[in-house]
């Protein structure tokens, strides 16, 4: 297994060649065995390149497995911003035995690789740079507890890595002290291994890649968070009250997070909580405590992937026509069941807008970065509230489990909106109310909540069959006008949800569709258009579905629109040709990216160029 | 809503309505009109319902109607139109009322299901419902079989029972009351539609107490399980019913004036301070025993029985709701000034981060 997917070198014109000095833009992998404590490690070197001023991002490619099968990290230091993945590797950090030969291999020629010594890895290849590091030895010599060396064995090649590369030993250190901010031991130890690694590379390894790490000013008061803790700390300023959720991989450090928040922030004076978080017995249960929490009046959400949410359908109907809010978080990944459970894909884009039976359609909301994992959260809260209807926030594996880095989250600008409740108090002024009326022409009915001290309040939530006053109904003109008012909502919510982002000039030809992470490859794939095949393109990321009505401008505007996507079947493409005028949709070109790693610029620009016929 | 109406001077010729302890009517705590079968088991099931939520003096608004899919899930619509109601997914009505728990604590929930929606499709549901201890009544309105698919065995219907067209059942029946006294409820009861008096004081006691009450009502399906070879029929309830205590209740804003003997009679004093009086029919029989409990089941089971009665009951323990220590205000109606917090806790968080 590898998670290489460079092309062969005499393929590519963008590998393989001679470079000298290259500051403040390379990636680096490092290859280890799960459940080896490399993530702290990782952790470190990412903070010391981050204090340097450089802007970075880190991506954790892991197995499913708690330790033993090979794991990677791949950090991108970039100069000028791009933090999608990069596709090739610049320095590989090789300390796992298993796939060190397989690893090496796949590097393009001219990249260093940085191994542990016995690996004798110089031996495969004459193509690469290598630095051989005896890090028994020196972790030997560095701690005389033989049985706590094996969890700062990694730390050695975090200095190794940072002596090669110029970053300061202070910056090691302060990020050594923050990630074991508490432990002091740990620190101490750690800290030690560090300076062996770099010591002995300032003594014994020569220079000879260009790479270079040198002190800017891009990263000065930014924030490093993953995805799922910006939705989670997003969610408790959205003033979420109650979270049900079933573990699955990638979202449950999303509600696991949210737990300590809620804990610390979230309790009142009287030392009482402000929220319930329960484990449910699996997603079934998550997703219909939710919805009875929801009926019931509080902002409740789940948090969940793929195989969740098909466990989900059936509920998120029945949701859909009682209409009745909720939010469910979508953090997607690779397939149902084992497999990839924990590699990232845009896989669930159709399967979540029409989620259940029947005609059901459903608001989606699409997160490229942290910052907006933040925001979202209140927006899904506010229209799953306002449009009495479950809202999906579609984020992935890459974002909800990766560090990103960020401009700090904005203090929520707008006021919680709970949408159309009635109280006791406008009960007694209107005397009584029907709840599925149109009333305001907008195809929201007004709702009141059980426990409404009003005779008047009551109203029977069942799914399909009710007329406007919630009473049992198979009339065929009833159910019609029920599902029509259900279609008008819809419609309102296309004014209603986040708006396209449009970049570019406007007067490009082609235009570039994309959404969520894959936003990332789609900046800087446009830069290498413009760049290498002066090709220039306009750009529209979608927030949210249903589609706003930039949306079809842009197609309209534009005679190619490439829409990009990470799962096999352009599912975003599928959703844009029901919505767009029929004559349009031979506009639409799918780029398609899928293999389980984050979508990379390279393959993008090159991609679109073949479309492109150049 | 619910104030007495004291200042209000009655009409002089027509006699004042008769009324419960907030001023309501048995009227307020009607339903609509039942579609069910005419003799079905549900309906006298429902009417308990309603003598005992008016006689404990609830206020209608305050109760949560949960069911599931089935016949017996339909009923919550013929009783307390004043209440909310929720007709939910199939077996899956355990999950909409512990997130309404949730919500709203201050709620009374009162849960009606079946045979198929809680034993078969919402078996998984339902243990994890009992083992919370969800404060809610939860009342399975036990026919054997899938009524409103026309008669198919569902999984309460007892080994060797048949059909109407003759087909056998050759797979055991589950025992609701066991699984729920084992699971974690604090009180587990089984009943019969038919015994108006027990029903009714079972569910009044069910309204007192704070915790998941699982009562086990066996109720006919006059339509496709009334016949010779049912053991649900109203025919083989009245000649196998045995109680296993009588079943007494005082609610506590009543005076209590009559005594019992301990030695005869097992008292429970419930969480709002009512007494549950349970007339020994068995010498030694301890309902806070559980393992007593599901040994006596069992044994029912071996001897043909359908034993009926309050099994099990624990006034004490702590309901899931009060686990999670949630504030006083319903989760569901807290102000952003509580829910939101400040600028400086985001500035903090933010400076963590960095």
């Amino acid at each position: 297994m590898s998670t290489s997917d460079v092309v062969p070198q005499e393929l590519s014109g963008h590998v393989g060649q001679k470079r000298v000095g290259v500051i403040n833009d390379m990636s680096i992998q490092v290859a280890t065995v799960n459940g080896s404590g490399s993530q702290s490690s990782n952790t470190v070197l990412l903070r010391s390149i981050f204090q340097m001023g450089v802007p970075i991002s880190g991506k954790n490619l892991f197995p499913s497995n708690i330790a033993g099968l090979p794991t990677w990290y791949t950090i991108r230091a970039n100069k000028d911003g791009y933090i999608a993945r990069k596709k090739e590797i610049d320095l590989l950090i090789a300390m796992n035995a298993e796939t060190a030969q397989e690893d090496v291999k796949s590097l393009a020629a001219g990249a260093s690789v940085l191994y542990d010594e016995p690996l004798a890895l110089d031996k495969v290849r004459d193509d690469l740079i290598f630095y051989a590091v005896p890090y028994d030895k020196l972790v030997a010599a560095a701690c005389s507890e033989a049985k706590l060396r094996k969890l700062i064995k990694n730390m050695i090649y975090v200095g190794v890595a940072a002596q090669l590369l110029g970053i300061d030993f202070a910056e090691v250190e302060k990020a050594i002290r923050k990630q074991f901010l508490t432990k002091v031991k740990a620190a101490t130890l750690n800290l030690a291994a560090a300076k062996a690694g770099f010591d002995y590379s300032a003594a014994n390894l020569k220079k000879r890649d260009p790479f270079y790490i040198q002190r800017m000013d891009k990263t000065k008061g930014k924030i490093i968070v993953d995805g799922n803790s910006a939705a989670a700390l997003g969610c408790v300023f959205a003033g979420c009250t109650v979270v049900t959720w079933y573990p699955i991989t990638p979202s449950s450090s999303l509600v696991e997070t949210m737990i300590d928040y809620m804990k610390e922030y979230r309790v009142g004076p009287d030392g009482k909580a402000t929220f319930a978080i329960v484990q449910a017995e699996d997603e079934l249960a998550a997703i219909g405590m939710v919805i009875g929490a929801a009926w019931a009046g509080a902002r409740s959400m789940t948090a969940t992937a793929g195989p969740g949410i098909s466990l989900m359908a059936e509920f998120t109907g029945l949701a859909y026509y009682v209409e009745i809010p909720a939010v469910i978080w979508n953090i997607q990944r690779v397939g149902p069941s084992t497999g990839l459970p924990t590699r990232t894909a845009q896989g669930d884009v159709l399967s979540t807008a029409f989620l259940s039976h029947g005609d059901t359609r459903h608001i989606m909301l699409f997160p490229d970065s942290v910052s907006e994992c933040f925001t979202m959260a209140q927006d899904a809260f506010d229209l799953a509230e306002r449009f009495q209807t479950p809202v999906f926030v579609m984020s992935d594996l890459d974002l909800g489990m990766n560090n990103w880095m960020s401009d700090p989250f904005p203090y929520p600008d707008k006021p919680i909106d709970r949408g159309k409740v009635l109280s006791k108090a406008d009960l007694e002024k209107a005397g009584s109310f029907a709840r599925y009326k149109d009333v305001d022409g907008d195809g929201v009915g007004y709702r009141t909540l059980p426990g409404t001290d009003h005779p008047a309040a009551a109203y029977f939530a069942r799914g399909s069959g009710h007329n406007e006053k919630a009473q049992y109904s198979e009339r065929p003109d009833d159910f019609e006008r029920n599902m029509e008012r259900l279609n008008k909502k819809f419609e309102t919510a296309r004014s209603f949800v986040p708006r396209p982002e449009v970049t570019g000039g406007g007067k490009a030809k082609i235009g570039i569709l994309a959404y969520g992470t894959s936003h990332w490859a789609i900046i800087e794939s446009r830069d290498q258009l413009s760049k290498e095949h002066k090709v220039e393109t306009d750009y529209l990321r979608v927030l949210a579905y249903p589609f706003t009505r930039e949306v079809h401008d842009f197609i309209e505007r534009h005679d190619r629109v490439y829409v990009v996507e990470q799962n096999r079947d352009g599912q975003m493409a599928s959703l844009l040709k029901l919505d767009i005028k029929p004559e349009l949709t031979p506009r639409l070109r799918s780029i398609c990216h899928i293999h389980g790693l984050p979508i990379d610029a390279r393959s993008v620009t090159d991609e679109l160029m073949m479309m492109e016929g150049k | 809503m619910g104030n007495t109406p004291t200042n209000t001077p009655a009409p002089a010729p027509t006699p004042t309505p008769k009324t419960n302890r907030i001023g309501l009517q048995v009227v307020d705590y009607r339903g609509g009109k039942t579609t069910l079968c005419a003799g079905c088991g549900h309906n006298a099931i429902s009417e308990r319902i309603i003598d005992a939520m008016y006689e404990m003096g609830v206020q209608p608004e305050r109760v949560a109607k949960l069911s599931g899919i089935g016949c017996s899930s339909k009923s919550p619509a013929y009783f307390m139109n004043r209440a909310h109601s929720f007709n939910s997914v199939h077996g899956r009505m355990p999950s909409i009322a512990t997130g309404a728990m949730l919500a709203n604590k201050n709620l009374i929930a009162l849960g009606v299901s079946g045979d198929g929606d809680t034993v078969s499709i919402g078996a998984g549901q339902f243990i994890h419902l009992m083992r919370r201890n969800l404060p809610m009544i939860y009342v399975i309105e036990d026919n054997g079989c899938y009524g409103l698919t026309k008669g198919q065995f569902s999984a309460t219907a007892d080994l060797g029972s048949t059909l109407k067209s003759g087909v056998v059942n050759d797979l055991p029946p589950v025992d609701t009351c066991s699984l729920a006294i084992q699971l974690g409820a604090t009180f587990v009861g089984r009943s019969f539609s038919g015994d108006k008096r027990q029903l009714h004081t079972m569910l009044k006691a069910a309204i007192a107490h704070r915790g998941t009450v699982m009562l086990d009502v066996v109720s006919p399906c006059v339509t496709f399980n009334d016949h010779e070879g049912s053991t649900k029929s109203y025919k083989y309830m009245q000649a196998h019913e045995e109680p296993l205590n009588e079943v007494s209740f005082v609610p506590s804003f009543e005076e209590i004036n009559v005594d019992y003997d301990p030695g005869t009679t097992f008292e429970v004093t419930m969480h709002d301070g009512s007494s549950l009086r349970l007339r020994k029919l068995e010498q030694d029989y301890d309902p806070t025993d559980k393992i007593q409990a599901v040994r006596r089941l069992m044994e029912s089971h071996e001897k043909g029985e359908v034993l009926t009665g309050v099994f099990y009951i624990n006034a004490k323990a702590p309901s899931f709701i009060d686990m999670l220590n949630v504030t006083d205000e319903p989760l569901a109606t807290l102000p952003e000034s509580v829910t939101r917090p400040s600028r400086e806790v985001l500035a903090k968080c933010m400076d963590e981060l960095r």
